[in-house]
């Protein structure tokens, strides 16, 4: 499996990291790299094995429905890049 | 007094022959002197953390105190402290200040152990050197010129040089055990959903695990108490009823307390790879446990070579999803120009992740992205599943694994920073353990002669599911008879 420079661009703008022309070719490089290392599994045959997510045979807990966490909006926003009467500021999306 | 143990710096508080206060002082002065060189700690707050010395004084005034009651503790950066800056080695979080307290942060703090400060460590624990914190690089105080490993680089070095009284690590693929190799101390990576991730600042969520860095198994073993336990705000935090780790602790003295034990040598583990000196030190440690009684059986873990690549495609997914919370938004980091919101979004990302954190990203939306997810993802998944399932077969031949913790000894700071992939075989004996979700510990078993200077190599001791309290017993065994785990570094 080799990568392209203009799939480094696309799995860049799917990550929302913006890279420049520059550092795509060594981003290339680097990802190659690393992909060549990963493609030893490939050789391993691994029909009808279950996939492991966890160690333990556990299962998703249930809570009560109940109001557990109490209101920290000033705390919360006080460590924010931009607020204003008690919202985030992004830049305008909607003309 | 700094290379005392955890036990011993209880009894000089519990008999008021020094304060908490003039305890975590001695630590903070000790920090002072030696951090500008080594860059342990990213963050250190004298006035709250003397504060917390002074309640604790209180409390072992008023006969309410616990064993780490007014100890000194640092705590790896990666663990949200409120009021605390945690940064996670990132310019991504470089202005965040922790609004609440991390379930292993709350832990402590009942105990009444005092937070030192904050570790420096590789940028969301992605690294094995230190070297990609955005606060810049870790000296190993063995040999400054070298790297502590990773990715809990700080803690290790400050639990080297003695600047603080033991600490705190996270290990998703090796970042208790080989640190805790590279820098000659005690570290352990418990069974996966032992300890809470509750404000642990997520990297890879199924193999992300916290654990206690320190001088002796004892001293873990007390930590062990006070860290683990459930935690309802973690959904893989396992239910379970709560342990003294310290039970078995006593009855390891006199000629053969081991006797009975199976030990299981994984002839994988000491294949090419693997540094002749480092593999004659781990040899004479083996042939201690045999002295101890232990048992010596050939075992084999024959997927062994598959875990970087399974690792390098499951802890990368998981980290694309985790970091995609960085938006700029909320908190963290925002870049000073965009255009629009979408510009905003991937300047922030680009100006407030580091190089490392941006390849990882990258590669786990690669095998996530459409297409691809069967023929990595869920291959990495199934492969994960032989791995453990090794493990199983082994441990129907022995108690527990021993085996080196790193292919080598500390190396030199840059020598492998260019080389992703060189840097990622550090972690070859390591992260099988991870994703088996395994137990795994790191004790100190010698030192390597390497270009005139003394370099420790660590012993690493691999048990089943939640046998954490046998694993310390064997290692305390052991620190019965040897003193590698009293060698403090010249120059602290």
């Amino acid at each position: 499996m080799s990568l392209s420079i203009s799939d480094i661009k696309r799995i860049a703008t799917l990550a929302r990291i913006e890279v420049s022309d520059a550092e795509a070719e060594v981003t290339l490089h680097k990802l190659s790299g690393i992909l060549g290392l990963i493609e030893a599994m490939q050789a391993v045959d691994t029909t009808g094995i279950v996939p492991m997510s966890h160690s333990q045979d556990v299962t998703q807990r249930l809570r009560p429905d109940l109001v557990t966490k109490t209101d920290q909006r000033a705390l919360f926003q006080s460590i924010a890049p931009a607020v204003e009467d008690g919202l985030y500021l992004v830049p305008k999306v909607i003309e | 007094m700094i290379n005392n143990s955890l036990k011993q710096l209880g009894a000089m508080l519990a008999s008021k022959q020094i304060s908490s206060v003039e305890m975590t002082t001695e630590f903070l002065d000790r920090i002072d002197q030696h951090n500008p060189d080594i860059n342990a700690y990213i963050a250190l707050d004298r006035e709250r953390t003397l504060a917390q010395a002074a309640a604790a004084d209180a409390r072992i005034a008023a006969g309410t105190a616990e064993p780490l009651t007014g100890i000194p503790i640092a705590q790896k950066d990666i663990f949200v402290a409120k009021g605390w800056q945690t940064t996670c080695g990132s310019k991504m979080l470089e202005s965040f200040i922790g609004p609440y307290d991390a379930g292993v942060i709350e832990r402590f703090d009942a105990a009444g152990a005092v937070n030192l400060g904050k570790t420096n460590m590789d940028e969301f624990a992605m690294g094995s050197s230190n070297e990609t914190s955005y606060f810049g690089g870790v000296k190993n105080p063995w040999d400054r010129s070298r790297v502590p490993g990773g990715s809990s680089g700080g803690s290790a070095a400050a639990v080297a040089a003695r600047l603080c009284a033991a600490a705190t690590g996270t290990d998703t693929g090796g970042s208790i055990r080989q640190p805790a190799s590279l820098c000659g101390f005690s570290g352990l990576k418990p069974t996966y959903g032992l300890v809470s991730r509750y404000g642990m600042i997520a990297f890879a969520s199924s193999l992300d695990q916290a654990g206690p860095m320190a001088k002796s198994c004892e001293d873990m073993a007390l930590m062990m108490n006070v860290m683990t336990g459930f935690d309802a705000r973690d959904s893989t935090s396992l239910q379970r009823d709560k342990e003294d780790y310290t039970r078995g602790l006593p009855a390891m003295t006199g000629d053969k307390p081991l006797a009975g034990l199976r030990v299981g040598l994984p002839r994988e583990f000491f294949a090419d790879g693997l540094n002749a000196q480092v593999s004659s030190v781990v040899q004479a440690a083996i042939d201690e446990y045999r002295k101890l009684g232990a048992e010596i059986v050939a075992i084999s873990l024959p997927n062994t070579r598959l875990s970087i690549p399974v690792y390098y495609v499951l802890a990368p997914a998981e980290a694309s999803s985790n970091l995609s919370r960085y938006d700029g938004v909320r908190y963290g980091y925002r870049a000073p120009e965009y255009t629009d919101l979408m510009d905003m979004y991937c300047k922030s990302r680009a100006q407030g992740f580091g190089a490392e954190v941006k390849r990882r990203i990258l590669i786990g939306t690669y095998v996530l992205s459409a297409g691809y997810y069967d023929a990595y993802y869920l291959k990495a998944q199934q492969i994960r599943r032989l791995i453990a399932d090794d493990f199983a077969a082994a441990f129907t031949q022995c108690d527990v694994i021993m085996g080196p913790t790193a292919p080598g000894t500390a190396f030199r700071s840059g020598e492998k920073a260019d080389d992703p992939v060189a840097m990622y075989l550090e972690d070859l004996y390591t992260i099988a353990v991870n994703l088996a979700g395994l137990p795994g510990m790191s004790i100190p078993a010698g030192f390597a002669e390497v270009e005139g200077k003394a370099l420790p190599v660590g012993l690493q001791v691999i048990g089943n599911y939640f046998d954490e309290a046998r694993m310390l017993d064997i290692g305390h065994a052991y620190q019965q008879v040897t003193d590698w785990h009293t060698r403090m570094p010249e120059g602290v």
